[in-house]
């Protein structure tokens, strides 16, 4: 183990890094393992109602006796998918039209950055609320909302980005060899910008897992009975006695948000020369 | 010197404007081949921008007029898609900075090849054949071993004398350097002049060595233009334009060059030549 730690760059080596790891590969075996770790079915009713952890649950079990880590383990496999596939598509939507308005500048720049402003004046929570509403409460619906209050941050960056990279000589000397403007930006451009898109997306994990709980927890989202962190803590808020109901769940969401907020640091950490030379001279 | 021969490439009354900034106002200039024109100026006189303009790649916004004719086409009046076709095959560029103007992330040998496959349609095998042959031409030493290397692992002239065999690569006819030595200390400077010298004589290129060092001039141009406020004030034989100027401008920029001694009077530091041509060049590494 001591190793294997070794050989990683300094950046990797840091006690959060290491930590925001070990928890999100935790989180990612019981996402794919939860059939073989759960100890019950997480929809079966056949448990006392509302029992406290103990060593039969122990995470107790919610007011229709059902097993709370169960519940909670295979809410890893709705939950953490969701967020990634949520953060990836936001990626590429943001990054595609972000990388379209910084090269090729005109009205496409202009028209697709003024449609990301738009959506920048609108709080984050109440926007996805409304087009979540508007669309209907389901989870693909929740998915959608909080993807079209999430691409305008990566457009607006990977714009940045691109517009400092198009004028650098390698890339004027592309299109002075004869390439098209698309393959300027696909071969030349794009590679050299994606460092800081993919650590924004990274850090963007928590966030996106975050507004997506946010959304089942105000009942936009997942629909019971299925096994989801926010709704879950929802239905705690009824039984607030029984704090187990809710606070597992939420622990669930506060270590996956954390752990995925430690590794876009140290992402960034790693990639940016600077931090990692300063974190360099720090363990010598 | 025999007749001239016909010019592979006329600027004719190039101005462009961004705004109402007139960045160009009239230039002309002929290339011919196996002939090296240079373009002198101060920084911020249009050398640059007519190496661009020529090549169609301008700002946002700039408006260009005027006939950039390159074997009777006139390149201003091509499509995007024609311009390419242009760019890279008949017309190459080699920018200031080595450092800067290769593709970090890609290896030299892919930098080689893919436009000329791209424009030659040749295979993989056979491309890469006459890419580690160029790299042999201008003197990159282990020329297979460095087609898998990237650009960072090579020095500030290597990465030129690359550069170079990346623009010369598809055979253009006419090779426009912008300040290719600015960026390179003296020694290395020389090489990679007398480097564009030989290919110039060898294959009969046309080169625009655009400068703001009149030593680099004297040492391998035959034609000189002189720019000032985007407009050619002057233009003419090295030996003339460097010794007899006529306009007051060029007369200011030999006047405003080091002297070597107190009796030094305008215009000497070519005589005795500091670099009355390429033989005259320290050798690279020397």
């Amino acid at each position: 183990m001591v190793r294997i730690l070794s050989r990683l760059p300094e950046a990797w080596r840091q006690p959060l890094a290491i930590v925001g790891g070990v928890v999100a590969v935790a989180w990612l075996v019981v996402a794919v393992a939860a059939p073989l770790l759960a100890p019950h079915d997480p929809l079966a009713q056949d448990l006392p109602r509302l029992a406290s952890p103990g060593p039969g649950h122990w995470f107790g079990t919610d007011q229709l006796g059902r097993d709370i880590l169960s519940r909670v383990m295979y809410g890893a496999r709705v939950s953490i998918p969701l967020t990634l596939l949520l953060v990836a598509l936001s990626l590429l939507i943001g990054g595609v039209l972000g990388a379209c308005a910084g090269y090729f500048g005109k009205w496409v720049g202009e028209g697709i950055m003024r449609l990301a402003d738009l959506v920048f004046a609108f709080p984050t929570v109440i926007l996805a609320m409304v087009v979540a509403a508007a669309l209907g409460a389901s989870l693909t619906n929740a998915v959608l909302a909080v993807l079209v209050v999430a691409w305008p941050s990566y457009a607006r960056v990977t714009r940045g980005l691109v517009l400092g990279m198009r004028e650098r000589e390698f890339v004027l000397s592309g299109r002075l060899l004869g390439f098209s403007a698309w393959r300027s930006l696909r071969v030349d451009v794009l590679p050299n910008v994606t460092g800081p898109v993919l650590v924004l997306a990274t850090l963007d994990i928590g966030t996106a897992l975050l507004l997506l709980s946010g959304l089942s927890f105000l009942g936009l989202g997942a629909k019971p009975p299925s096994p989801e962190w926010g709704a879950m803590v929802a239905a705690g808020v009824d039984v607030f006695d029984s704090w187990w109901v809710a606070t597992f769940p939420g622990l669930a969401i506060l270590t996956v948000v954390l752990a995925f907020n430690f590794l876009g640091d140290t992402l960034r950490d790693a990639l940016d020369p600077r931090t990692a030379r300063a974190i360099k001279e720090r363990a010598l | 010197m025999s007749g001239p021969v016909a010019p592979v490439l006329s600027v004719e009354d190039l101005t462009v404007s961004i705004g109402e900034h007139d960045i160009l106002r009239g230039v002309g200039i002929d290339l011919r081949p196996g002939r090296v024109h240079g373009l002198a100026g101060e920084s911020g006189s249009g050398k640059t921008m007519t190496g661009l303009a020529t090549l169609g790649l301008l700002p946002h916004g700039a408006r260009t007029t005027g006939r950039v004719l390159l074997d009777g086409r006139d390149l201003l009046d091509l499509s995007q898609r024609d311009l390419n076709k242009v760019r890279g095959r008949e017309i190459s560029m080699v920018f200031q900075d080595p450092a800067t103007s290769l593709h970090p992330m890609l290896s030299i040998g892919r930098q080689l090849t893919e436009h000329m496959r791209h424009h030659l349609r040749i295979g993989k095998a056979e491309s890469r054949a006459r890419a580690i042959e160029l790299l042999g031409q201008v003197r990159i030493p282990g020329p297979a071993a460095a087609f898998e290397r990237y650009p960072h692992q090579f020095s500030g002239g290597m990465r030129q004398r690359i550069a170079i065999a990346i623009a010369l690569a598809c055979g253009p006819k006419v090779l426009i350097a912008d300040e290719p030595t600015t960026a390179l200390d003296v020694t290395v400077q020389a090489g990679v002049l007398r480097l564009i010298r030989g290919l110039c004589d060898d294959l009969g290129l046309a080169v625009l060595l655009v400068t703001h060092d009149l030593g680099v001039m004297s040492a391998v141009a035959d034609e000189v233009s002189v720019m000032k406020d985007g407009l050619v004030v002057e233009t003419g034989p090295r030996s003339h334009v460097l010794r007899e100027p006529d306009h007051p401008y060029t007369r200011a920029l030999l006047d405003a060059l080091p002297r070597q001694g107190p009796a030094a009077r305008p215009g000497e530091i070519l005589d005795p030549p500091p670099a009355a041509g390429v033989d005259t060049l320290p050798r690279e590494g020397s």
